[in-house]
């Protein structure tokens, strides 16, 4: 759509944002203690680098969660819905795939791919059900994916809980899932030594491209972007509009799920805990696609960015700062991306200004009348 | 001093535009003074500045001979200035006396004190002659009616400059013809009328003078008594306008379209009247069947019933002998059925898709544009650029035009180019022309007019009585959801037409039982 002329304002308004969210980090670091203010924001810019590759490895470990989970949310906003329950979706996703990690024993070089597909499938699940009652109730997707979200919750922790096979009561979490259900290392071990990297960040880039792809260069994509953008035009153009509103959440769901299933299958140690907090990884997720544009690229390099501040603020506590800043830093950034819209129309005023007087000689009078009645109306 | 209004060499710039290039308007005292352009010609935006909702950059406003800052709406209601706007602004669940004075209440210690105003209303109400009944809900009265309201509310506050923005859109010509007495009336009373128009034949039966605009340019002011329409219509376009559709006598041929005994039952809770009464009728290969009646007597209703938008709860649609009554709307789209639907930012466009998109909104799945799933977008965009050719479809960046950018002439445009190159055997053209200036009404009509020789049958569905009098070759008129005539243009007159439309006369359509 944007061949030959790439809008480059949007990029411009999500480095602005960063830069702005990064000065006023830098404004709370130096109210907090003044005197290490400017060494810890040279650690959250640098910090991810601290142990070389290791460290390098580290952040593609943290953003490929974010990564899909923004994805998720990402391409759900592409097709006009807000899917706030990605955070539910990802447990759900999850739990599928720890509970055929830890069960399924005879799957033998299959077996973290068969779990995968389970994590994919909990989180389509878990997509759908807003998606039916957006599409036949015209029930709002935003409530009914934040019921979700509990009902997610609740429901692994009970099952995990009290479904003794698969629950490590000593620790009050789930058990480790079998090696065989690990996700390989792709050979990104030798890339990226020591560090929790695996094959999940290839994955995540993946679905970043098909993500892309289906959105950009197919009908199906087409259909699912015209009914987000006008419900009745769709309807009109032939279009089933419910399918593709539950199609686009059922797809959102198994992103998110597959974010979830990448987590709980890095081999990193990570396990459902039983605590009643709502994944954050969703939440991120809407921050990560918000920065990200919710243009699949955007979204990678966004989440990839996140994990990157994350990953620095760790080590933030060398200098008796707690790691909360960067949740405060992150949380401006996104702020500011929103404000980053009104900096963006500013720009386009004034570049069309420009382009009018410039270029006004060339575009033929009626073109720029006919513009000025389409404005105006 | 002569002139009630002055706005002299008012220039009004937006980012990249000229909205008004040094313009000149002057009202005289007591005369109804016109106001004529197409649509985007800058009218809008002279009486925004009039009101003080626009800062000019240039020139200046004098009110009666006295040059005035006006800085916003109470200035103006302050200098006597009113407007009837095009939509109304009426709160319709408060009665007529309530909306007359809202904003004005005549307060005692805190309290409203009604018995004074409603006697000041019916005072005005008989001196000009504008029936009303004060204590009447908003939503139960007329649109006529409202805007009797909405004329009272500007004498009641004492306004002597009155501003009519295109009044006559929602009336029937009965009402058209009492607004025009009205308006006469107020003058005689002394009071002066600025009256934004774009209808020639209203500019003709009551106003004095006539400024034209043309794309923010000021045209010039002319005695109306000694121009006629086609000259006003050449200034207003900047070209010579055939005002009349020049068509051959229609060759009716075998029945396409057949709507048999549809009803559509109200929607609103605790109606049980039909939207739709029991419609039947044909619409035949190589004629324009032109469903006429006022705004909200079932057309809507009707077409999204045949076009499958909307649902039914009886009868059937065929199409060429086949039943189409329940077929799914894809289906309709891709066997001969072809709708240029009435709202065409709500149905017709994906807004925010470029043009190329809109262009193939019905057919992106077909092998021509499509393999496997997969968008042909080179195909695609050589489509898009034969059709901007051909229907000449102007836009700021050609294919890749945001469609929202676009002027409303043009999307319309699009969309008649759409669905005419589909090459339907039955073309539902709702509204085709609301909101489009003189010269893309013509250009649309004589695309009708092309694809009903070109072996079309053509259903249109239209308010506009000029439209109807002069494309259709024959008339069926609705109203409350019932066809009570059909009728032949040539041997009906408009008056006629506005009876059946006001449903004071009844004409069983026996021809098509």
């Amino acid at each position: 759509m944007r061949k030959g002329k790439f809008d480059y304002t949007g990029v411009f308004s999500s480095v602005f944002a960063i830069i702005i969210g990064l000065l006023v980090g830098l404004v709370i670091l130096m109210i907090c203690n003044p005197g290490q203010a400017f060494p810890g924001f040279v650690t959250i810019l640098t910090g991810a680098f601290t142990h070389g590759a290791k460290g390098v490895g580290q952040v593609f470990y943290y953003s490929t969660t974010i990564i899909l989970t923004g994805l998720s949310v990402g391409f759900a906003f592409k097709t006009g819905l807000f899917n706030i329950g990605a955070s539910g979706q990802f447990i759900a996703g999850g739990f599928g795939a720890v509970y055929v990690g830890v069960m399924c024993e005879n799957l033998g070089s299959m077996h973290w791919i068969v779990a995968l597909v389970a994590g994919i499938c909990m989180g389509a699940i878990w997509g759908a059900v807003p998606g039916l009652l957006k599409a036949f109730f015209n029930v709002n997707e935003v409530i009914s994916a934040i019921m979700m979200n509990y009902i997610g919750m609740y429901a692994v922790n009970w099952f995990v809980k009290s479904y003794k096979p698969i629950f490590n009561n000593l620790r009050n979490e789930s058990k480790p899932v079998l090696s065989s259900a690990n996700i390989p290392k792709m050979g990104l071990d030798k890339i990226f030594p020591e560090s929790s990297i695996n094959g999940g960040f290839i994955i995540a880039v993946l679905a970043v491209i098909l993500v892309y792809i289906v959105l950009e260069k197919t009908t199906f994509g087409y259909e699912l972007k015209a009914v987000g953008y006008n419900r009745d035009a769709s309807r009109y153009a032939g279009i089933n509009e419910k399918k593709s509103i539950i199609l686009s959440m059922v797809i959102a769901g198994a992103i998110a799920g597959l974010a979830g299933a990448c987590l709980y299958l890095a081999g990193t140690g990570k396990h459902i805990e039983i605590v009643d907090v709502i994944a954050d990884e969703g939440f991120t997720g809407i921050s990560v696609a918000l920065l990200g544009l919710c243009h699949p690229i955007g979204i990678l390099f966004s989440g990839i960015f996140i994990a990157y501040l994350t990953a620095g603020g760790f080590y933030l506590q060398l200098f008796e700062f707690s790691t909360e800043i960067i949740d405060i830093i992150v949380a401006i950034i996104i702020y500011f991306s929103a404000f980053a819209l009104i900096v963006r129309i500013l720009i386009q005023k004034f570049s069309k200004k420009q382009e009018d007087k410039h270029g006004g000689g060339q575009t033929p009078p009626d073109v720029k009348e006919t513009q000025k009645g389409g404005s105006k109306a | 001093m002569d002139y009630v209004i002055e706005m002299l060499n008012i220039t009004k710039e937006f980012p990249g535009i000229i909205a008004n290039d040094d313009i000149t308007l002057r009202v005289r005292q007591g005369e109804i003074h016109a106001l004529l352009g197409e649509n985007g010609a800058g009218k809008s935006t002279l009486m925004s500045v009039l009101f003080g909702l626009y800062q000019p950059e240039k020139g200046v406003i004098k009110v009666k001979g006295k040059e005035t800052a006006i800085k916003g709406p109470l200035d103006a209601n302050a200098l006597g200035i009113g407007m009837v706007h095009q939509h109304f602004k009426l709160v319709h669940n408060f009665t007529v006396l309530q909306n007359i004075v809202l904003g004005m209440e005549t307060v005692k210690g805190g309290m409203i004190r009604m018995a004074e105003a409603r006697e000041k209303v019916m005072a005005l109400s008989e001196k000009y002659n504008l029936l009303v009944d004060p204590d009447a809900l908003i939503s139960d009265i007329t649109v006529g009616m409202q805007q009797r309201v909405e004329i009272l509310k500007m004498l009641y506050r004492d306004n002597d400059i009155l501003i009519f923005d295109e009044p006559t859109a929602v009336l029937t010509p009965q009402e058209i013809d009492e607004l025009m007495r009205i308006m006469k009336e107020l003058v005689a009373e002394g009071k002066s009328i600025l009256f934004i128009t774009h209808k020639l034949n209203e500019i003709k039966a009551v106003a004095d003078r006539c400024t034209v605009l043309r794309r923010g340019r000021y045209i010039g002011t002319i005695e109306v008594a000694d121009t006629d329409k086609e000259t006003m219509s050449e200034m207003m376009v900047g070209r010579k306008v055939n005002l009349t559709v020049e068509k051959s006598q229609a060759r009716p041929q075998e029945v396409v379209l057949e709507v048999k005994d549809v009803c559509v039952k109200s929607m609103r809770e605790g109606h049980t009247q039909n939207v739709v009464d029991h419609v039947s009728f044909q619409v035949r290969k190589g004629e324009i069947v032109c469903i006429a009646g006022i705004d909200g007597n079932g057309q809507t209703e009707l077409v999204q019933a045949i076009t499958g938008l909307g649902s039914m709860s009886q009868g059937s649609i065929f199409v060429n002998g086949e039943d189409m009554t329940h077929k799914s709307i894809r289906y309709k789209n891709t066997h001969g059925m072809s709708h240029i639907p009435e709202d065409r930012h709500k149905h017709g466009l994906v807004l925010e898709y470029n043009l190329a998109y809109n262009l193939v909104l019905q057919q992106y799945f077909e092998p021509a544009f499509s393999k496997r799933g997969f968008l042909k977008k080179d195909k695609m965009n050589e489509y898009a650029d034969m059709l901007i050719e051909k229907y000449d479809i102007r836009s700021g960046q050609g294919k890749e035009t945001i469609t929202r950018s676009m002027s409303g002439g043009n999307q319309q445009k699009a969309i008649v180019a759409r669905e005419v190159m589909k090459n339907p055997d039955i073309l539902l053209a709702v509204q085709p022309t609301r909101g489009l200036d003189v010269g893309a009404i013509a250009y649309i009509h004589e695309q009708l007019v092309a694809q009903r020789d070109s072996g079309s049958a053509i259903l249109l569905v239209s308010l506009e009585l000029d439209e109807v009098m002069n494309l259709s070759d024959r008339i069926l008129v609705i109203f409350e959801g019932a066809i009570v005539a059909d009728l032949n243009p040539r041997e009906t007159t408009v008056q006629e037409l506005g009876l059946y439309m006001a449903g004071s006369r009844r004409k069983e359509a026996e021809k098509n039982a």
